[in-house]
């Protein structure tokens, strides 16, 4: 993960599901970049023309609700978005964020305080998100010492190859 | 502990565990679909030392989303995931023509049975609680995981007990029971967490009718929904597999977080309005508002199964579905839609105006055979109305038993089943 993400804030609203995420019909496209210009599509169609490489989503709660489908965290990786900050996460689309990589933080302050438009930079080592815009700094939620050795590994993969190895040796 | 935590503790080979706690759990069955999979076996093809899945006997391949193959692109994914199952010798492949729906097939076939623990790349494997089984839906990383270790990371839910008491009454069934349960919890009223359900209501309902209450368990946002097996699933899972398992109890002080009781008595059809599974309304207020309808729905891993079809068949038996409106039906599987021809079903339904389509998850997802153009709307026996599931954004979809969707189908709007009845419509 980058030392720091930095980027204008689009905020949206409580339970923005997978199917806006990524349409169904783009569910047999497997390409990053190509599932990257549909992200968002079914809630807001202007989402990948007016944001920019780096660009963080600010959410309410229960952010990624409904399908398993991994590719809504790899269309919004793929569209260039370094980050979503939301009050809650779905369960499946929360574990499928962490093992991609797309980095997601949880903090109710933050999103209260950021507006869409805002300036926003986010500090995954520690946690720290500054809008710049208004001269605010917030602090997400720490993940659970599990989560965070999956992270500072590398992922689920890195995980899996230790595993493998530890059955080898 | 409850019967969650028990199964979970022995998967990971422990006395017991506790809510919160993160486990490594062994995998009776790992679960895919062509989309999970093509995303899980470019993971595992990345894997340094995976050459092999953990066990060829333990893995299911379905191919059902959007087959048979609508575009080169879809085909292109239902052959990556084909050529891996013959690379893997994978025992439980099916292609289109010997499946179906995932997670109509799985039980089907006897793969799936109380006391197990099964990973699926798909949202609606929560489906299995259904027979006593944990179950819960992934990503395609864990997917690829699950492939090469048998073994997932979980943390242990908390538990909500749901308790239905009564008799339901005609023309309301288990779909409407649990529309009422998501619009009661909301989408996210369970995330994180097992939801179990008690009551003597539940005791009463078929395997069909549980498969579809364990089915939306995830429309709550819970990890997984669970029934008790009881002579019904193992006499159910018995004709089927002649495999051990083990019939498990929650315990008589099993700790729960919560405790919610439905009194069933009462209760009407329910339907789910635009756009969220818990914009949840009776019957009464939605047929009060003369909601027209451009298209019914009828299959799906909620309600695609010979007793939902039947329940159709019966409504529409030597009538003619509303000029004004299409009704698509699409049996579950390979063997509901022969027993359903068997039987007559399909002859009764394609003389009243539907067309019957192969079995599968397209029109469900918005991925063929049924979406929806601008300014359409359906009431649909599937699971999601989320914008733009079925098709187009501004599509609107309508959640309801198909006992609704099929009074619904002969008035062209959203109708109550039992004013039908009574009119002798």
């Amino acid at each position: 993960m980058e030392d720091s993400m930095r980027g204008k804030a689009h905020k949206y609203g409580k339970n923005v599901d997978t199917d806006v995420i990524i349409p169904g019909k783009y569910c047999n496209i497997i390409d990053p970049v190509e599932l990257g210009k549909h992200a968002l599509e079914g809630l807001d169609a202007e989402y990948t023309s007016k944001m920019k490489a780096g660009d963080i989503i600010v959410a309410d709660t229960n952010f990624g609700c409904g399908s398993s489908r991994e590719v809504a965290p790899i269309a919004i990786k793929g569209s260039g978005t370094s980050a979503v900050i939301a009050k809650s996460f779905a369960r499946i689309f929360y574990r499928n964020a962490l093992n991609i990589g797309l980095p997601i933080f949880e903090s109710e302050a933050a999103v209260n305080g950021i507006a869409s438009g805002d300036d926003i930079e986010v500090q995954p080592a520690t946690g720290a998100i500054v809008n710049h815009t208004k001269g605010e700094t917030y602090q997400a939620a720490q993940f659970p010492p599990f989560m965070q050795s999956l992270i500072d590994a590398g992922g689920l993969v890195p995980y899996v190859e230790k595993r493998l190895a530890e059955a080898k040796a | 502990m409850t019967l969650t935590e028990k199964i979970l503790a022995r998967h990971a080979g422990l006395d017991r565990v506790e809510p919160g706690q993160i486990i490594n759990a062994k995998v009776d069955l790992v679960l895919a679909n062509e989309l999970s999979a093509a995303v899980a076996i470019g993971v595992m093809r990345g894997i340094k030392g995976a050459q092999r899945v953990f066990d060829p006997s333990r893995i299911a391949l379905v191919e059902d989303h959007f087959v048979p193959a609508k575009d080169a692109q879809s085909a292109k994914l239902a052959k990556l995931m084909k050529d891996f199952a013959i690379e893997q010798k994978i025992e439980h492949f099916f292609d289109v023509g010997r499946g179906g729906i995932e997670h109509v097939v799985l039980p089907e076939e006897g793969l799936v049975a109380p006391g197990e623990l099964i990973v699926g790349g798909d949202s609606h494997t929560c489906t299995y609680g259904a027979f006593g089984a944990f179950a819960t839906g992934m990503g395609s990383t864990d997917i690829a995981a699950a492939f090469v270790l048998g073994e997932v990371w979980l943390k242990v839910p908390g538990s909500i007990k749901l308790v239905y008491n009564g008799k339901l009454g005609r023309m309301v069934y288990a779909k409407d029971l649990m529309l009422r349960t998501v619009g009661e919890l909301g989408i996210d009223g369970a995330t994180y967490r097992a939801i179990e359900y008690h009551g003597s209501t539940v005791d009463e309902l078929s395997i069909t009718g549980r498969i579809t209450m364990a089915n939306m368990a995830i429309e709550a946002g819970a990890k997984n929904g669970i029934f008790h097996a009881d002579a019904k699933t193992i006499a159910y899972v018995k004709e089927r597999t002649s495999r051990e398992f083990v019939v498990e109890r929650s315990d008589a002080d099993a700790v729960y977080e919560r405790v919610v009781t439905i009194d069933v008595d009462e209760l009407e059809p329910q339907v789910a309005c635009p756009h969220t599974p818990d914009n949840v309304h009776p019957i009464s207020e939605v047929a009060a508002d003369n909601v027209n309808v451009d298209q019914v729905f009828i299959g799906s891993c909620t309600n695609g199964y010979i007793e939902d079809l039947r329940i159709v068949a019966k409504i529409l038996e030597g009538k003619k579905i509303a000029s004004s409106l299409r009704v698509i039906v699409n049996p579950g599987s390979q063997k509901v839609w022969m027993q359903a021809a068997q039987e007559g079903v399909l002859t009764t339904l394609a003389a009243a105006g539907c067309v019957v389509n192969t079995p599968g998850c397209g029109a469900c997802f918005g991925g063929h055979m049924g979406t929806l153009g601008d300014g359409e709307r359906a009431v649909s026996t599937t699971n999601r109305n989320y914008v733009g599931r079925m098709g187009s954004p501004k599509a609107e979809v309508f959640l309801a038993s198909p006992a609704t969707c099929a009074a619904s189908a002969l008035t062209g709007k959203i109708s109550d089943p039992r004013v039908l009845e009574l009119a002798g419509v």
